[in-house]
């Protein structure tokens, strides 16, 4: 099984990952590989045996609906590479 | 030997009888940090200042008589715990500047026992990695031979410790991560019980499969070490409401009645035979000391492991990954006219070649019309991997196999087959997959390259597996041997 360049090209958008020319034949050859490898896993009968999400027997956890202390709004907007007053400011989403 | 070097407990004493100060302590570990940082390169982050300052109010806590088993202790933490006001970076241009407005839980329980922070580790990428080389700002060298890679991710972590920067360490552990440098650097390293330890504040890679545990330089280091970030938090709704017990009080050296079981499977085609012989030869000790070993178990899904958790761990971590943006923090592509281009730009430069190659291989396995294929059955397969080792678990207290295949390899030697860079931890994934707690104990050398042995138990049963280690380290000296450099 050999993954097209369409494929790849295609998952990187579904990612939002930009790829030069070169990473995606990287990429192409690369996980081509690993996925042919990792067929083994079709070897094995699952029939009738439930999917795992996580190791631990917690279920809906749950707490309390109580307020408390946010941080402040300009700890939070130190990080932002653009802000605008109390806002992020983001590109044009529609041209 | 070097202050820098004693262990936790030991220089607990010293501080508690005053024959030594943290001050001293700490500069003694900023200076061999002057003497190796360049050879190694195990820190992203030196924070002296921080580092002296938390040593000083040490000082005054114990002679006010306020000490605790950690306090005025010298240690580094992995880069991908938040650290309030140090930049917190997981070694990767995404988040080369951020600078966490909060403390991880881990970080916080840490401080309350009025620790020293002298730096923040080197580690693959986002922790994905197991090497070291996948960092986005330099590799670290193994301090027993510096041609050659540390392990990873927590590489920075192990590394520290061994070259005596610091005391102790934190690291992560996905899928050997803590364990499997452990065994390269030959420290102890433990990964709990997934949900034993609060993983709020851990940048996250994998939800199901991270947690947090300590890279120290004995097991009672590691008890202690336990005992100050285990237990619950209300911020972690994974973390687990289990009674945390007093780890160390399980120290003894008495192994008779236990029973431990050597997987067949884990001695896999491939595996170096000095490794092989080092880890029969140390099963043998634990034999010597009381356990009734079985050595013929089978755990027949574990060739199965590496495949699943390669599908499920990418998978959690492009949907974990998508937070980075450019917009909220991190790094951030401006140059472009529109929003779309710019997220693509941003994940484009900011990320790394291995970082890319696991977003996409998640993507791929999380996508319309390959998900049953991929990802489901990865997590069917991980059902059965959980369900063998709860059958070994009636008849065994404790499984023992290698940490990893072979002893620790040459920079450069694995980096463009990512496929040999997995296979590095085919022996620590599965625990990881089935929520175990593992620990890796150096277990002896072939041509001067440390060799790890993993200790295997139930959930919740770190208490056992601490102590097989600790009776196995009474016994012999190879956690006392120190690189030359």
């Amino acid at each position: 099984m050999k993954l097209s360049r369409e494929e790849v090209l295609h998952i990187a958008l579904l990612a939002r990952l930009g790829l030069t020319d070169a990473e995606v034949d990287k990429l192409r050859e690369q996980l081509s590989n690993i996925l042919e490898n990792f067929e083994i896993l079709q070897q094995v009968d699952t029939s009738g045996i439930p999917p795992t999400a996580q190791s631990i027997p917690l279920q809906n956890v749950v707490k309390d609906d109580e307020v408390t202390p946010s941080l402040p709004s300009n700890e939070i907007l130190a990080n932002a590479p653009r802000k605008d007053g109390e806002y992020f400011r983001v590109k044009a989403v529609l041209e | 030997m070097m202050l820098s070097q004693l262990t936790i407990h030991e220089a607990h004493r010293l501080l508690k009888t005053k024959q030594l100060s943290s001050v001293e302590l700490t500069k003694a570990s900023l200076e061999r940090i002057r003497q190796v940082e360049p050879k190694v390169r195990a820190l992203v982050t030196i924070t002296d200042e921080l580092a002296l300052k938390q040593a000083q109010k040490a000082d005054e806590l114990i002679a006010s008589g306020d000490i605790n088993p950690l306090t005025g202790i010298p240690m580094v933490i992995k880069d991908n715990m938040c650290t309030k006001g140090i930049p917190t970076t997981c070694s990767s241009k995404m988040l080369e500047n951020f600078v966490p407005p909060y403390n991880a839980t881990v970080v916080e329980k840490l401080n309350d026992c009025g620790v020293v922070m002298v730096g923040k580790a080197n580690m693959d990428e986002f922790a994905m990695g197991s090497s070291n080389e996948h960092s986005a700002f330099f590799p670290t060298h193994n301090p027993w031979d510096l041609s050659r890679v540390p392990g990873g991710s927590s590489g920075g972590s192990a590394t520290a410790v061994a070259a005596g920067e610091a005391i102790y360490a934190l690291g992560s552990d996905t899928g050997g991560s803590i364990r499997q440098p452990a065994g390269f650097c030959s420290v102890t390293g433990l990964k709990p019980t997934y949900g034993r330890v609060s993983r709020y504040g851990l940048v996250a890679f994998a939800s199901s499969l991270d947690q947090i545990g300590p890279l120290t330089q004995d097991v009672a280091d590691c008890a202690l070490v336990l005992n100050a970030i285990a237990g619950y938090d209300g911020r972690d709704s994974t973390s687990v409401p289990e009674p945390t017990p007093d780890y160390t009080q399980c120290l003894t050296t008495d192994l008779n009645g236990l029973r431990i079981g050597i997987p067949k499977e884990y001695f896999v085609e491939g595996m170096q035979t000095e490794v092989a012989v080092a880890i029969r030869a140390a099963i043998g000790k634990l034999e010597e000391l009381g356990a009734r070993v079985e050595w013929e178990v089978s755990l027949p899904h574990t060739p199965y492991a590496l495949a699943a958790y390669y599908i499920i761990a990418p998978s959690e971590a492009s949907a974990n990954l998508a937070r980075y943006d450019g917009v909220k923090y991190g790094f951030s592509y401006q140059d472009t006219k529109n929003m779309w281009e710019a997220l693509e730009k941003t994940r484009q430069y900011g990320f790394g070649d291995e970082v890319k190659r696991r977003i996409m291989l998640g993507t791929y396995a999380l996508s319309a019309g390959y998900y049953d294929a991929w990802y489901l059955k990865a997590q069917k397969v991980r059902t059965l991997i959980r369900q063998e080792f709860d059958q070994a678990f009636t008849q065994f207290d404790a499984l023992v196999t290698p940490t990893s295949p072979t002893v620790p390899f040459k920079i450069g030697e694995k980096i463009d087959d990512p496929l040999q860079m997995y296979l590095s931890d085919v022996c620590t994934l599965p625990i990881n997959i089935a929520g175990l707690p593992g620990i890796s104990i150096p277990a002896g050398f072939a041509n001067g390259l440390p060799i790890g042995m993993q200790i295997i138990g139930k959930p919740f049963s770190e208490e056992t597996i601490l102590k097989i280690a600790h009776a196995y380290q009474q016994a012999t000296d190879w956690h006392k041997r120190r690189p030359n450099i």
